[in-house]
Formats: structure tokens, sequence, C-alpha cells
């Protein structure tokens, strides 16, 4: 049994924050879960993944997070309790149904958690969402720790209950990444059977019927300013004249520093779990009792503004204080030290901070950035791409997956990135703005997800660049996820349909299609060639499976290869592909056949042609 | 009690997620309070992969500059890497076989000399436990038990609030069946190597 399963209320268990949210909404009662995946929540979907295959929870991998908040939506509006999980850029994608979700409503409970990732550990931007919760009039949660992530879940399912909206529950990386030890407690029986009543003048959101939808959800604010002014997750501690006001991790940080600067019994210490709308009545009084607020928050002054905005129309003019050049950044995510300087700072209190050791005659270190694994397919892609259009000042728009990381050198395949499916419509755009040449790259799950319309648009407005999809059978960046062209089998799973991605391309009616096998490198290079020539829109499906995947299927992988004595040091192997199976030894390159996956692209590269299949162990010795 | 913080630093493969995962484990069975946080986004690209632990009453699960009690380190140079992690007063554990980064073999930097790289963390550290740990994990039975033999020397140290035999027990419950002889042996040859270098 799924060990989230677990039906022993009491019991212990060490568990990551996405796994305590996971077993929070199963024991909230969750009956439909849906998602795209993204760090840092993707572990939230894969344990519904697998739970779902031994209980009643019906879970989906959606197309991508517009439609997984739909499916989401639908599900609550039949009475079920449902669960959406993005990372915050996700929202941006879901937005435009959440925005008039807030209007429409639920009838069962409704979560939708963004991860935000502060400090950008995998993501493209460090947006804070707190403000889709200002901007939808969506109440808000936010939980500081990961125990209470867990309870917290069952919370914004009733909360959403009962104010038939749904709630936003918002994470950080620091939440969804770190482990506790969590109780666990009792499992609901979820209702997962729904039923949908018509209801049409207030559902189908034609102008006359939002009209009076947009009245409904101000009364509902006000409603869920009250649950939030009782909240038991917005709570004040100690009864000084130094104000401390935080949320989420920040709190963790905040409670640290206090004891250890041993101030208690001069502050008071408002945390905000239950963060739109912002308790009114808690906050006035609490400002009133203070001499000075610190507002400790990462991302934006969110809270800084309306603690603010309450300040003034209590005509209160006590220091509130927040981001500023001396105490907190907007940027990135706070640490324990941070914090208890600028308490220290703020309140004027002695503090010596710790003695860090004088690095200063430590040698520079060579660099060790994330890198395509050993065998990936998409190395070999780069490398006839770079090959085919070489000389001709390419553009290379990329897009989100394993395979930005084509942006390092040697590969430097990627020019221009903003966003999922992104690749396709800037490479329009480059296309009808320059002379250049244009090859875009976008993966395959990514292509599902938002490069679709990109293509449409491409051939409907004739431009001319070339896109490279890169079918490696997998969501490999987020953990290996399926998507809607991955053969359900590999997963043991029946019952899923299985789209073609050269069928899709060929439907779109693109005029020039080819598929190459990319570890074929002068095949896919000749291929590549003709597409990069052809006026107008070609695509190129690169198919060739993750390896890490193949591997993790016990799909056979190739024999390791070595390099013998024929080699001339050119070095080409090292300097064009760098695979981080090679290694340089006695001045010479050899490869290191625990991580060679036997994919025998360099082997054709060689000059020398000294670049070999292992045959015995004795080779590897003597290479 | 008193709040202990250890970080872990790693390339991505080496196994420390589940080090700390087991550390986690065995001060549940103690029932002593523990947090711990990991960055591992990438952590099969070949990149760093750095885990905090901290035992004890605090409620942060990350651990700022100069303030690690312990930096367990599975790699030489990203020892020598997180030595801002560490202050005068801080223990560092750390494998002395190298595993030098793609980018050296591109001749985009140069790999630090051991020799250097352990005399500059011994003279700004209170002590150093360095030792060959992946011969030790070949030696135990597979080279994938370097964590193993990482978290015996670790535990030898006796800085961590958990016990040598709870954290066997948790090696028990929460590794691999068919390698929990082998990770058993690891974490002993670790603790071994540990009260030796002392």
């Amino acid at each position: 049994m799924h060990k989230l399963l677990t039906k022993n209320p009491g019991q212990k268990m060490l568990l990551l924050g996405n796994e305590a949210i996971a077993r929070g909404a199963i024991e909230a009662g969750v009956a439909v879960a849906s998602t795209y995946p993204g760090t840092p929540s993707s572990e939230i979907s894969l344990n519904f993944f697998q739970m779902a295959q031994e209980s009643d929870l019906y879970f989906e991998y959606s197309t991508n997070e517009k439609v997984a908040m739909e499916v989401a939506a639908a599900a609550a509006n039949s009475g079920l309790r449902s669960m959406c999980v993005m990372k915050h850029v996700g929202v941006n994608v879901a937005a435009d149904a959440l925005m008039t979700l807030a209007y429409v409503g639920v009838k069962g409970g409704m979560v939708v958690l963004t991860a935000d990732d502060p400090y950008m550990f995998s993501s493209q931007n460090e947006q804070d969402n707190r403000y889709y919760a200002k901007l939808s009039g969506l109440p808000l949660v936010e939980p500081s720790s990961v125990e209470e992530a867990k309870d917290l879940i069952a919370y914004a399912f009733e909360i959403s209950e009962k104010l038939q909206e749904p709630v936003l529950f918002r994470t950080t990386t620091r939440i969804n990444h770190s482990s506790a030890i969590v109780t666990l407690g009792k499992i609901k029986v979820p209702q997962t059977k729904g039923d949908f009543v018509k209801d049409p003048f207030n559902l189908v959101t034609v102008p006359a019927v939002s009209r009076k939808l947009h009245v409904k959800l101000l009364e509902n604010i006000e409603k869920a300013k009250e649950f939030s002014e009782a909240s038991q997750y917005n709570f004040i501690t100690g009864n000084g004249k130094w104000g401390i006001i935080c949320n989420g991790v920040s709190y963790n940080y905040a409670s640290d520093a206090i004891k250890e600067l041993d101030i208690a019994d001069n502050i008071r210490f408002l945390r905000i779990g239950f963060s739109y709308p912002m308790p009114e009545k808690i906050i006035k009084p609490f400002l009133k009792a203070c001499e000075k607020v610190l507002i400790i928050e990462e991302g934006e002054p969110y809270m800084e503004e309306q603690v603010k905005a309450f300040a003034q129309e209590e005509g209160l003019i006590l220091p509130i204080r927040g981001k500023a050049k001396d105490l907190f950044s907007r940027l990135y995510e706070y640490d324990p030290a941070q914090v208890r300087e600028n308490i220290a700072r703020f309140f004027e209190v002695p503090y010596t901070p710790a003695v860090k050791p004088d690095i200063s005659d430590v040698p520079e270190l060579p660099q060790r950035p994330p890198t395509l694994c050993a065998g990936c397919s998409h190395r070999a892609t780069y490398y006839a791409v770079k090959k085919a259009a070489e000389g001709l000042g390419t553009i290379y728009p990329t897009d989100i997956g394993c395979y930005t990381l084509g942006v390092l050198p040697p590969l430097s395949t990627a020019d221009f990135l903003l966003c999922m499916g992104s690749s396709v419509g800037t490479g329009c755009g480059f296309s009808a703005s320059t002379d250049k040449k244009v090859i875009s790259f976008i993966g395959d799950s990514t292509f599902f997800h938002s490069g679709i319309p990109g293509l449409v648009n491409a051939v409907f407005n004739n431009h001319n660049f070339t896109l490279v999809i890169l079918d490696n059978s997998t969501t490999a960046m987020t953990g290996h996820q399926p998507h809607p062209g991955v053969d359900m089998q590999d997963f043991n799973l029946t019952g899923y349909g299985r789209v073609s991605i050269e069928k899709v391309v060929r439907a779109i009616g693109v005029p020039h299609v080819e598929i190459i096998k990319p570890y074929r490198v002068n095949k896919s290079i000749a291929a590549l060639k003709e597409a990069i020539d052809y006026e107008g829109v070609s695509v190129i499906i690169s198919k060739e499976a993750c390896t890490l995947y193949a591997q993790s299927l016990k799909k056979a992988r190739g024999k390791p290869f070595y390099i013998n004595e024929k080699c001339k040091d050119h070095r080409e192997c090292v300097n064009e592909l760098a695979c981080p199976a090679f290694y340089i030894e006695g001045e010479r390159v050899h490869i290191n056949a625990d991580l060679c996956s036997g994919c025998a692209v360099c082997a054709q590269i060689c000059p020398e042609k000294a670049i070999v299949p292992v045959r015995s162990k004795e080779k590897i010795r003597s290479s | 009690m008193e709040t202990k913080r250890l970080i872990i630093v790693a390339v991505g493969g080496q196994g420390n997620l589940l080090a700390s995962k087991v550390l986690g484990e065995a001060a549940l069975l103690a029932d002593i309070p523990v947090r711990m946080s990991e960055i591992h986004g990438m952590a099969q690209r070949g990149g760093v992969v750095e885990s905090a632990v901290v035992f004890g009453d605090a409620e942060s699960t990350i651990i700022s500059d100069g303030e690690a009690d312990v930096l367990l380190g599975f790699e030489p140079s990203e020892t020598l890497r997180a030595l801002n992690k560490c202050n005068a007063e801080t223990v560092v554990i750390t494998n002395t076989a190298p595993l030098p980064p793609f980018t050296v073999a591109i001749g985009k930097g140069t790999y630090p000399d051991l020799n250097e790289l352990q005399k500059l963390i011994r003279q700004k550290t209170a002590r150093m436990v360095a030792f060959d740990a992946q011969a030790l994990a070949k030696q135990a039975g597979n080279f994938m038990s370097l964590n193993m033999v990482l978290l015996g020397s670790l535990i030898q140290t006796g800085i961590m609030p958990v016990s040598a035999e709870n954290v066997k027990k948790a090696i028990r419950t929460s590794t691999k069946k068919a390698f929990v002889d082998i990770n058993i042996k690891a974490f002993e040859l670790g603790f071994e190597a540990a009260a030796k270098a002392a």
C-alpha cells in the first residue's frame, strides 16, 4: 500500500512537504486531482498518480495547467472535492480559467495549489503569486511548515465549501522540499460521484450573468475577510511593543531569531497564514499596540502594502518597514541569519554574527553546472543541428525542459526563452523580423502543453523557420511524468489514448515534416539541412527515448564505448559534444564505462574511428 | 534541546538525499525533533545537491553561511566549495576521492590540488576527518554505498544527537532490501575510519 494511504491516525511519519500536502488532500477526502508537472510541486502529483492506482481518487496529468484547472473546476461544480496543482508560472497559463472561475464559484471544495520558487532554483522567474489572490478575489492560505501544510489543506477545503469559491494555497520551494515529522490524521472517505445541476444564468458567463456574479464575488470577499479575521492560522504571540509580521517560511526564521536574540519579552509577533483577504480586525489593533513594526515576507511587499494602508486608515504614524535597501530585499529567498540580523538592526538589539571563514585564499573552483546526461538524445540532436546550420548565423529560440541546458557551451543552442511554448511563437516573430535563419527547439511534453497554437500560427501566417521537436517519450525534467504522446503501457496502465506528434504536425498542414533518429548522426544532419533550406515552416521530429527513462524502464542500454590506441587526441568528442562520460587523465581522453550509455554518437564523429564498443573488461583497462 | 546543524554536499547521483532521509528516520525513531531541506531540482543532471538537516528546537529548515556545526562532503572540491557554511568551530568530514566536474575535461576550470584542499579546510575549521570513502564503499560491496560510509563517520564524531543503533535501524527500514547488508557494512567501515582519524 502507498505509505500516504496509511490508516493509522496518530502515527508519526517523516514526510517531504509535498508528501504532507498530498496526504492532507487525502485526509480531506479529495476526489479529483489534476496537474501539469512543475518543480517544486511535482512530487505532490506524483503521489496522487501513485495513490490513484490503488484508491478511489481520480487523478490526471492534464495537457497543461489551464486544462487541469478546467478539469478540477468542473469536478468542483459537480459537487466533488477537487485539487489542482501547479508551479507558480503554471498559474499564468491557468489564469484565464481562474479569473472567471472566481465569478462562477464552486459547489464542492476546490483547492488550487501554486508552488512559488523564490531564488528560482528551477524556474524562469520568481513571481509572487499572492497577487493572484488579490487579482481574482479568491481566498489565499499559506503554510509555514511541513506539518502545517498537511492540516491547512483540510482547512482550505472547508473554507472553499463555506464560501463556494476555490481557495488558493501558496507554498514556496522551502515548504515543498523540506521534510519534517508529521502526525497522520483521519482519512475522510471521499464522495466520488458528482452530479451537475443546470443553472445557466449563474454558470454561463455571458456579460449579463457576469455583471451579477461580480457583485456576488465582492460580497464573498467580505465574507472571506471575516473568516480570515477568525482564522486560527492568523495568530499573535507575545505582548511586547515591537511588532513583527510574517508569513510562510520567514515565520520560522523570525521565530528562531527571537529566541536566539533573547527578545521574546519585547516582541508582539503576528503570523499570517490566511493572507487574502488580510485580517483587518487583527492587524489594526496589533498596530495600535506596537511602537514599530517589521514585516518579513519573501518576494513582493504584499503584506506591507496592506498593513500600511490599514495604518493610514487608522491615522497611525508608527514606523512600518519591510522592503528597503537596509532591510529586506524583493529578490531571492531569505535565510535565518539574514532575518536575525535585520531584526537586530531594526529593533537596535546587540548582535554578533557568526564568524565566517576567510576564503580569499581558496583557489577558484571549477564550476559544476547541471548538464545533459551522458548519452542524452538532445545532445545528439543539438550536434546535428549545429553541423547542419554551420556558418548560417542561426537564431535558436528554445523552450522549457532538460534541453534548455543546451544553453551551455559547447552546444550553445539556446538564444531566447520566455515560457512554455515560446520557442514556436518567438520563432514566428524572429523569422518575420530578421533575415536570420531561425531554428526553434521544443520538447514533446511542452509541444502538447502550448506548442501547438504557435505551430498553427506559423502555418497560417506562412513563417519561415524550422521547429525541432525533441521527442524523448516523457516529461523528463520534472521526473518522467507521462504526456499525451506516451505509451501508458510503460506504466502498466490501460484505458488511455495516445496522440501522435507526427500526425498532429501533419494535420496542422506543415509542408515539410521529417522524423530523425538523432543517434544516426549523418542521416540526421542531412535531414536537418533539407529542413533548414526549405522556405516556409518545416518540422523535424527528433525521436529517441530519454536515456534515464529508458534505463528506469529497464529497456536495453547499449554497450559502453572506449577510446583505443588509434586516438590522435583531436578531442572533437570532448570539445563538441561535451558528454559527461568523457574524462581526461594523463593528457588523454577516456570514457567512464559506468556513465556511457552506448549511444555511439561520439564514435561516429571521431576522425580516427578510435571510439569503439567495449568487448571485455581488459579493453577498458588498456584504454 | 540544543540545535545541531548539518550540511551535506554532494554531486547528483551520490545519494545524499537518501543519507539525509536515513538521518531523519533515525531521529524519528529516537523522538528527536528534526527538520530538513534539500535542493534537488537538477539532482539527476550532474549538478551539486545540497541538503540541510537541523536537529533540535529550531523551526528553520535551512542553514545560513557560517552556521553549520558539521559539513559532510561527498566530493572533495564540493566540500571546499561549501566552506562558506562553516565557522572556526565546524567539524568537516570529507570523502577524498575526487569526481572532477565536466568543465575540467573541456578546459573551463582546474581541479584543486587535493593536499592543498585538505590544508585549507583544516586551517579554517575546528577539525577535519578526511579519507577515501569511495574505496571503503567498494570494500563494503558497492560503490553506491558511499553515502552510508559517510553517515558512519558522521555518527562516529558524536556531534549529531542520533545513535549508531538508530541509524542502523533506519538503514534497515529505509534503504533497498537487497542493499541493506552492504549498507550496514559500509556504515561500520565509515564509523571505524572516522575513529582511526581521531
